[in-house]
Order: structure tokens, then C-alpha cells, then sequence
């Protein structure tokens, strides 16, 4: 093909195309093994891996939580950004937890000065919300989290992402089905978003294997640099061996109300699909449900979101089809997507984002666990109620308003703290999508749904109003004194359509 | 109530009022009061103390409560038992109000 021939083609202009075919590159002929070993995304350092993303001052990094408290990326990773001078970055992180607490100093000496995530916890937390850093944390869920970073409103420069396996091309897991160990975490669904829209994306691995690492969370497409690091967790840290059974018996009390409230609301059918929100009551609400499907002889179309033992189990024993893991919460849960077929691994723009049809949008039921809820069934996961940041959005708001009847459960009162108060100290889920309040000492129904209500009603349970439920625990424990704030802003709390819903002020301290 | 020796009741359980109570022949009830819950409950846990010792006519007092989230019921009654305690007071008979 020549020029001249290539003028021949009518509308030429409007044929996307990039000339005349001007023959190819020399082919590899060294076998497979050998290509491995000397072509490859493998860098010698963490250090050599910076560079070669051309990260420079003022950028945005990310990082995934799905190591929870035994991550040892972010640590790391900052570490030897501060060594290497940078400063004034921007932390975006699926989410922190309190092993994060060394950000502390790398906040102080200007190497990180914005953060976004969806929680926060610790002595991180505690000096945040102590006015530690000058512009306000952006807190997001992990739906709302998706969705920025598709549409460009959080642009991530650099990912630094921790994968349990990787092959020399970038292959990236959350466990690994080759021979020999790793550490596990299970689903990688967040760090499946920042890994397709990162402009690069380092991957920090412990475990490389042989190419293809199949199945893999991260495709080798989304990779640009790969460095083998000896510890990028703490096993213990990450996942505990089995999510704990409650024997609380006023959580016991609120799972079964629940489980009654669910079946009574007319959402236990053959072919539901459901969600069950970390948290003592929350899981102890899948065993009643468990006996109530066996009971009926009825089963789950899918299981969604955070995935435990206790629904992996309901799986293997036939009562749940599918399994949809954003997030794998204990071992048996990461053990399950190892094995399983049916337990499918999912990202966060397919959980929970509000920019198209997701998941959450398909669930009958979630059960959330909830700090405070307001007679405007307004609910707080975010901070305590001494008013210091102690928890995570997660994703609360994205199921909340997916799933066709959202119930909260929460003790009635925790020690001498009320959960259900005239106002939260932090709207993290509105309440125009919060359906059912179930406490120890009494069920409320969102004024919105008078059908949930008067079906709760007509099966014996006892109904009362929100103001009701909150009479009852200020009879019980008195009325709280407002927590003092003071006027500066420490976090922006941004609904999950990245509309601002709340603010948090730094407390105000004697 | 005449207050003889240093006393005092209650645990450092959750839900619970540890209070310790040292005589005084003047000054009124000084208070030292920390809680798990001050900000949201400290007015009314120091509020409860004082009407407390006030009904059993203690006019000074020297007074630590170290508070786990105890309910305004628990309060009163372990105030009652340390002051009770610290007068030598035995065989009380208790009251329900």
C-alpha cells in the first residue's frame, strides 16, 4: 500500500486510520520462559518504580485498604516519598485504618497535605479531628469513591497497589491459586477502580508467579511498574480467621427482630438477593435468616458486598446461587473465592456506583449497623459521640439507597451513649433512604413506608414511632449535652452523587 | 451524714461509678470527676453527686468519681454506699425511692 493508493479510498477522512501499512516490528523467536524473565514491568525498587512514574510534588497517590489493619503499603510507600523529598501530596485511599497512624509525621513535615478516603480510625483520627491538618479530609463511599474516579472529579495520579500474587506482566490478585503460600486478602474490588483510571500503577507484590496469573483481580493491561517486596502485610492484621458469632444477647435479639421485620416486609422470597452489613447484629442477622430459608425452603439469588464466612457457609450449602465479593472479610470468605466458581469477585464501579445500573441497585434487603440515628432517620458511621472521627462511610449510603427496604439495627443505647438522638452528629446516609429502624428495645418504620408498617403490624410486630424509641433512651440514660465543636471544618462528608451532605468541625477540647 | 474515715464504692466496670469519698470539716464538696462520657454527661453526673450528698447532709466532702458511663441510678446508690461507708455507718437501711 502506498500513499497514492491510499488517496484512492473515498471518504478517507472520515476512516480512522493511521496510514498506509509500513510493515511490522522483528518478531521474538526466544521461547516464552526466557521473554518472561529478561521483558517484564519488574523494577528493581520501590525508589526505582517512583521515578519511573514520573510522580512529582502537589499529585495524587492511592492506595487500597483491602489489607485493613495489616497493611504495610501506605506506610512504606510514604516513607519513601518523604525520603526521597516529595511533598504536598494528595492521599486518596480506598480507606485508613489505625496502623496508619505514622501519616501523623508525614502530614507534619508537608509531605502529605490532603486526604480522601472513606474512614479513618486511630490516633490519625483522633489528631484529625483535633485540627492536625489545614485542608479538610474528603470522605466518600466506596460507591460514591467509584464514581469520582471514573468521571475525572478524583484524578489519581499514582496507585500503589499491594497484591498478594502478580505475575511478571502485572496480573494482580488478592490471593493466589498456584502452589505454595501467600498472604490472602481476598477480593481486590477496590483497587480494581484506581488500577484502570490511575495514570500509572505500581503494583507492590510478595508473591510474583509465573505468567498467566490466572484468575487475576487486575488486569496486566492496567499495570506499569511491578516491585517484589518481602512484607506488604501482616496476615493477622488483614483478616481474622472467622468472623465471630455474636453471643451478645441483646445483638442476638436485634438480628432475630430483624430477620422477622425482613420476612414480615415481605422481602424473604424464593430468588432474593441481599446484603449484610458488618457488625455484630448485622451478621448474626444471616443465621436467623439462614433458618427462616430453610424453614420456607426458599433460596438467595445473590449474596452482595463486604462477603463473610457466614455467607460463603449459606453458600456452600446450597442456599445462596451467587455470590457478588467486593471485599472479602475473613478467611473463610477469601477461601471461598479461591474455590468457588459461583463466588465471583466484583469491583466498586459494579457494587455501588451511582453513574450506572450497580449491584446495590438490585438488592431486596440490607441490614446496616449504625453509631447514631436521628428522628429523621438520618444515620452516623462516621464519628463517635464525642463527636472524634472513629469509623467509615463505607458502603452505608450505596445500599441504603439500592436496596428496596434498608434496615438499621443498633442497641438501643451503648453503655450510657443513646444511639437514636434528635439530631446526628454526622448525616453520612440520609434518611429519605434509611427504610426500618430495628433497636433491642423496639422497631421504627420511616413514615415514607406506611405499607412496611402496617405488614410489620399485621405480623405482630411491635411497631412505635422514631420520636418514640428516642423518648425511651432518653428515660434511660438521660439527655446528652451537645458535643462542642469548633467553627473549623476538619472533614467534608460527600453523598455518594459527590454532593457535600455534612461537615465535621474540630472538637472543642477543655 | 458525719464523715469519719476515707471510703469508697463502685467499680471501674463499664456502666459503672467508681466513688471515693475523704472527710472534710469545711471547704463544701470539692469534686474530682473524670468520665468516659464528660462531655455529653459530666453537668449531669457532678448535678446527681452533689443532690446526692446534699439529701444525706453531707455539707463538705472531699470527692473522686471515676465514671464508665453509669446511669444517674448508679450513681446515686454507690455515692449512698461510699458515704454510708465513710461515716461507719452499718445495718442502713436501704430505701427505694
Amino acid at each position: 500500500m502506498t500513499d497514492e493508493l491510499l488517496r484512492t479510498i473515498p471518504h478517507l477522512d472520515e476512516i480512522a486510520h493511521r496510514g498506509p501499512f509500513a510493515g511490522t516490528p522483528a518478531k521474538h523467536t526466544e521461547n516464552f520462559r526466557e521473554r518472561s524473565a529478561r521483558e517484564n514491568k519488574l523494577l528493581p525498587s520501590l525508589e526505582d518504580a517512583i521515578r519511573a512514574t514520573g510522580l512529582t510534588d502537589g499529585m495524587t497517590i492511592s492506595f487500597h485498604h483491602h489489607f485493613r489493619n495489616g497493611d504495610h503499603v501506605v506506610n512504606r510507600v510514604v516513607d519513601t516519598l518523604a525520603k526521597m523529598g516529595f511533598k504536598n501530596l494528595t492521599l486518596a485511599a480506598s480507606s485508613l485504618a489505625a496502623v496508619h497512624a505514622p501519616l501523623i509525621e508525614h502530614i507534619k513535615n508537608g509531605v502529605i497535605t490532603h486526604i480522601e478516603t472513606s474512614g479513618l480510625r486511630g490516633e490519625l483520627a483522633e489528631q484529625i479531628s483535633r485540627g492536625l491538618m489545614d485542608f479538610p479530609i474528603v470522605f466518600r463511599s466506596h460507591g460514591g469513591r467509584a464514581a469520582a474516579i471514573r468521571s475525572g472529579e478524583l484524578h489519581i495520579d499514582v496507585a500503589f497497589l499491594g497484591a498478594p500474587s502478580c505475575d511478571p506482566y502485572g496480573n494482580a490478585n488478592g490471593y493466589s491459586r498456584e502452589e505454595g503460600g501467600t498472604i490472602a486478602c481476598g477480593s481486590m474490588g477496590y483497587a480494581r477502580t484506581d488500577a484502570k483510571y490511575a495514570d500509572k500503577v505500581v503494583i507492590l507484590t510478595n508473591r510474583l508467579v509465573q505468567y498467566p496469573n490466572a484468575p487475576w483481580a487486575i488486569p496486566e493491561y492496567d499495570v506499569d511498574y511491578i516491585v517484589v517486596e518481602e512484607d506488604i502485610g501482616d496476615p493477622k492484621g488483614i483478616m481474622s480467621g472467622a468472623t465471630r458469632y455474636t453471643k451478645n444477647p441483646k445483638e442476638l435479639l436485634i438480628a432475630q427482630t430483624a430477620a422477622q421485620v425482613i420476612d414480615a416486609a415481605g422481602y424473604l422470597y424464593d430468588g432474593f438477593s441481599m446484603q449484610m452489613g458488618s457488625g455484630g447484629a448485622s451478621l448474626a442477622t444471616a443465621r436467623f435468616i439462614r433458618q427462616m430459608m430453610l424453614d420456607k425452603s426458599i433460596r438467595c439469588r445473590f449474596a452482595l458486598g463486604g462477603i463473610t464466612g457466614q455467607i460463603t457457609a449459606m453458600h456452600e450449602e446450597g442456599l445462596i446461587d451467587r455470590v457478588l465479593d467486593v471485599q472479602s472479610f475473613d478467611l473463610d470468605a477469601a477461601r471461598s473465592l479461591k474455590h468457588n466458581r459461583f463466588h465471583h469477585q466484583i469491583g466498586a464501579t459494579y457494587y455501588a456506583s451511582f453513574l450506572s445500573p450497580a449491584a446495590v441497585d438490585q438488592l431486596d434487603f440490607v441490614v446496616l449497623s449504625a453509631l447514631e440515628i436521628d428522628t429523621d432517620f438520618n444515620v452516623n458511621v462516621l464519628t463517635g459521640s464525642d463527636g472524634v472521627i472513629r469509623g467509615a462511610v463505607g458502603g452505608h449510603p450505596d445500599t441504603a439507597a439500592g436496596a428496596s427496604l434498608s434496615v438499621v439495627v443498633a442497641p438501643l443505647t451503648r453503655g450510657r451513649i443513646p444511639s437514636v438522638i434528635d439530631r446526628v452528629n454526622t448525616i453520612v446516609t440520609p434518611g429519605s433512604t434509611v427504610d426500618v429502624v430495628v433497636t433491642d428495645q423496639g422497631v421504627a418504620v420511616n413514615p415514607r413506608r406506611p405499607e412496611v408498617a402496617e405488614k410489620l403490624r399485621r405480623a405482630g410486630i411491635h411497631v412505635c414511632t422514631i420520636a418514640q424509641l428516642k423518648d425511651k433512651a432518653e428515660a434511660l440514660v438521660g439527655r446528652p449535652d451537645p458535643i462542642r465543636y469548633q467553627d473549623r471544618v476538619v472533614g467534608v462528608v460527600m453523598y455518594r452523587n459527590n454532593t457535600v451532605i455534612d461537615v465535621i468541625r474540630q472538637i472543642d477540647e477543655d | 451524714m458525719e464523715l469519719k474515715k476515707t471510703a469508697a464504692a463502685g467499680t471501674m466496670e463499664s456502666g459503672d461509678i467508681l466513688i471515693t469519698i475523704e472527710p472534710r470539716t469545711e471547704g463544701g464538696v470539692t469534686l474530682e470527676l473524670s468520665s468516659s462520657v464528660l462531655q455529653q454527661y459530666g453537668r449531669q453526673i457532678e448535678a446527681v453527686i452533689r443532690e446526692t450528698l446534699a439529701g444525706l447532709e453531707i455539707p463538705h466532702a472531699a470527692v473522686r468519681a471515676v465514671d464508665k458511663g453509669a446511669l444517674d441510678c448508679t450513681v446515686r446508690a454507690r455515692v449512698s454506699a461510699a458515704a454510708c461507708r465513710a461515716a461507719e455507718r452499718e445495718n442502713e437501711t436501704w430505701e427505694a425511692k
